[in-house]
């Protein structure tokens, strides 16, 4: 499983800087971003380079801030059809998707998926997505890509 | 201009006949007071056994102050004179600290409070052919209930409707061809707002006059709605202490409201130290309940700013006249008409542990009626990472609100560390309300 990291942040100007200025001085890198609206609040939910130092150092700034087990997900090659045969393999096994944002690296073009999900039964979803030619990464792997 | 009476003799007494009756009421009132633990306690400190220890309305002074904390600290009974069934009525307004204030009227007592209402009702030029539309809420709070049974004792016909609604407001008074609203200023002023888009032009409508009350508003905003509906506006003055309304109305010469001195002793005090002012000076309004006797309440301390006029009135009436409300010693809120205390807010949602310590209350203007937003932060620790929990954690704080305060509130969460902290007396409030 991969980290992401979850902030709370304001509606108003500035807060994505400051989230940026904290963790350009500790020389953070990011990954991946998105951010969830709810009018005046939102979330901003990140992949980083090393999640529990920028947990800790956003923390200690008086941010909101959690670390969240996501499922990146990776298919192989690019091609129509992969997110459908995903969500079918999900919907099989009964699992909500809360969140997901997903891409494709342009150097490589491997698409890759960042899934926040409730598993009601517990299924071992590495051993399900595998069986229809996904992977999924950990911290680790996400960052040898 | 034609003046009517409901009781002549008593609007219209003279100063010494008027005090030799607060006198023995007084008196009375005492009796009551001493079976109570509080004023038992109170009264014999003060060198009071008997009634007939207070000989002078100027010995009442002798009794001291009761303020609202002394209400809540008695909780329930420790005020109560009577034996439980003789109470006929509770009426309950909630606390700032999670303790209510009660009162308790006996059978002869909510006749007397009924009583002086429908006096207030006749000095204002109604009489028994009025469709009298009730617009205050029903329930604990004591607006509706009381001006219900004032009108029905006057012979009116009511609309007992309630509060809110504004579609159904309108249809009634279409229906019935309502002539007499109660109402507070900021709602009436809000129906206005609406009437057009059913279909409704106030001309189409019977309405004669209104009784304001439950919140502060100025002479403009009483001459705006006497212009938008082509009526006349009356202020009252009331508090759920003191039964609610019926302590002061005003008469057709609408030149603020007697306060009814067979029924209530008023002194002005100096805030700061007690002293009792002359008439026509500024202080906190100080009641004595005449004609309670299931629960007596004397010298209290109702925190409202106002001062007696002291020229005569045309209509003839010698009670003396009290102005309008010209604010407050405390910081008490009226929103929509609801009495609420910063305090009240500050215990729930601190209550809350996913809330942070800081938080702000904010008031605006939503057209006529007031907008009530409560910003809080939310506590790192306590922090999920999912919206869903946001969106419960801000149903949570609102719904709690709403039980202690009666008032639905906008709820945002801000981040942690970003409102401001004050130190000392925090100023959690900002009211940006444009002042009727």
């Amino acid at each position: 499983m991969a980290r992401q990291l979850t902030i709370f942040l304001e509606n108003r100007p500035g807060r994505i800087k400051s989230i940026s200025d904290v963790l350009l001085e500790n020389n953070l890198n990011i990954w991946a971003f998105t951010i969830q609206d709810r009018g005046e609040f939102g979330l901003m939910k990140m992949i980083v380079d090393k999640p529990q130092t920028a947990q800790l150092v956003l923390a200690d700034r008086g941010f909101a801030c959690v670390l969240k087990e996501v499922l990146a997900v990776t298919a192989e090659s690019d091609k129509p059809g992969n997110l459908e045969r995903l969500t079918s393999a999900l919907l099989e096994q009964g699992v909500n998707i809360k969140d997901v944002s997903g891409f494709v690296s342009p150097r490589d073009r491997q698409g890759i998926c960042f899934i926040e999900f409730e598993n009601p039964d517990g299924a071992n979803l590495e051993q399900t997505l595998g069986a229809v030619g996904f992977q999924i990464l950990s911290d680790r792997q996400l960052y040898e890509l | 201009m034609e003046v009517n009476f409901w009781n002549p003799e008593v609007e219209t007494m003279e100063r010494s006949q008027l005090e030799a009756l607060q006198l023995k009421r007084l008196q009375a009132v005492i009796g009551y007071a001493l079976k109570t633990p509080f004023y038992q306690k109170r009264l014999s400190r003060a060198g009071i056994s008997r009634p007939e220890d207070v000989r002078s309305l100027q010995e009442l002074q002798k009794i001291p102050f009761t303020v609202k904390d002394d209400l809540r600290q008695n909780f329930p009974a420790g005020l109560l004179a009577v034996d439980m069934e003789e109470v006929v009525r509770i009426h309950s307004s909630s606390g700032t600290t999670g303790v209510p204030t009660v009162i308790y009227l006996t059978a002869e007592d909510l006749n007397s409070w009924t009583d002086l209402l429908a006096r207030s009702i006749i000095t204002t030029g109604c009489c028994r052919k009025d469709i009298f539309q009730n617009m205050m809420s029903y329930g604990l709070f004591t607006g509706g209930l009381g001006l219900h049974y004032g009108a029905e004792r006057v012979g009116m016909t009511v609309i007992p409707v309630g509060g809110g609604n504004t579609q159904r407001q309108v249809q009634l008074m279409r229906d019935f061809k309502t002539t007499v609203v109660h109402v507070t200023p900021s709602y009436l002023l809000h129906i206005h707002t609406r009437l057009a888009e059913f279909g409704v032009k106030a001309s189409d409508l019977h309405l004669r006059r209104a009784f304001l009350g439950a919140e502060p508003y100025s002479e403009n905003t009483r001459l705006k709605l006497q212009e938008l509906y082509g009526i006349d506006a009356y202020n009252s003055y009331g508090l759920s202490e003191m039964n609610g309304p019926s302590v002061a109305f005003e008469c057709v010469y609408k030149k603020d409201m007697h306060l009814w001195e067979d029924a209530y002793i008023v002194e002005i005090i100096d805030p700061a130290t007690g002293q009792i002012l002359p008439d026509g000076q500024k202080g906190e309004v100080v009641l004595t309940n005449l004609v309670r006797h299931a629960m007596p309440l004397m010298r209290y301390r109702t925190r409202d700013l106002a001062f007696l006029h002291t020229e005569p009135c045309p209509c003839g009436r010698t009670h003396r006249r009290l102005s309008r409300i010209q604010g407050r010693t405390d910081d008490m809120l009226i929103i929509n008409g609801v009495n609420v205390f910063p305090s009240q807010i500050e215990e729930v949602i601190m209550a809350i542990p996913e809330v942070g310590t800081n938080y702000m209350i904010h008031l605006t203007s939503a057209g006529a009626l007031d907008k009530l937003i409560v910003k809080v932060e939310i506590y790192s620790k306590m922090f999920t990472g999912d919206l869903n929990s946001l969106d419960a954690l801000k149903g949570k704080i609102r719904d709690r609100l709403r039980a202690s305060i009666t008032i639905n509130p906008h709820i945002e969460l801000h981040e942690p560390g970003s409102l401001p902290v004050f130190e000392g007396k925090a100023k959690h409030v900002v009211d940006n309300r444009e002042k009727l």
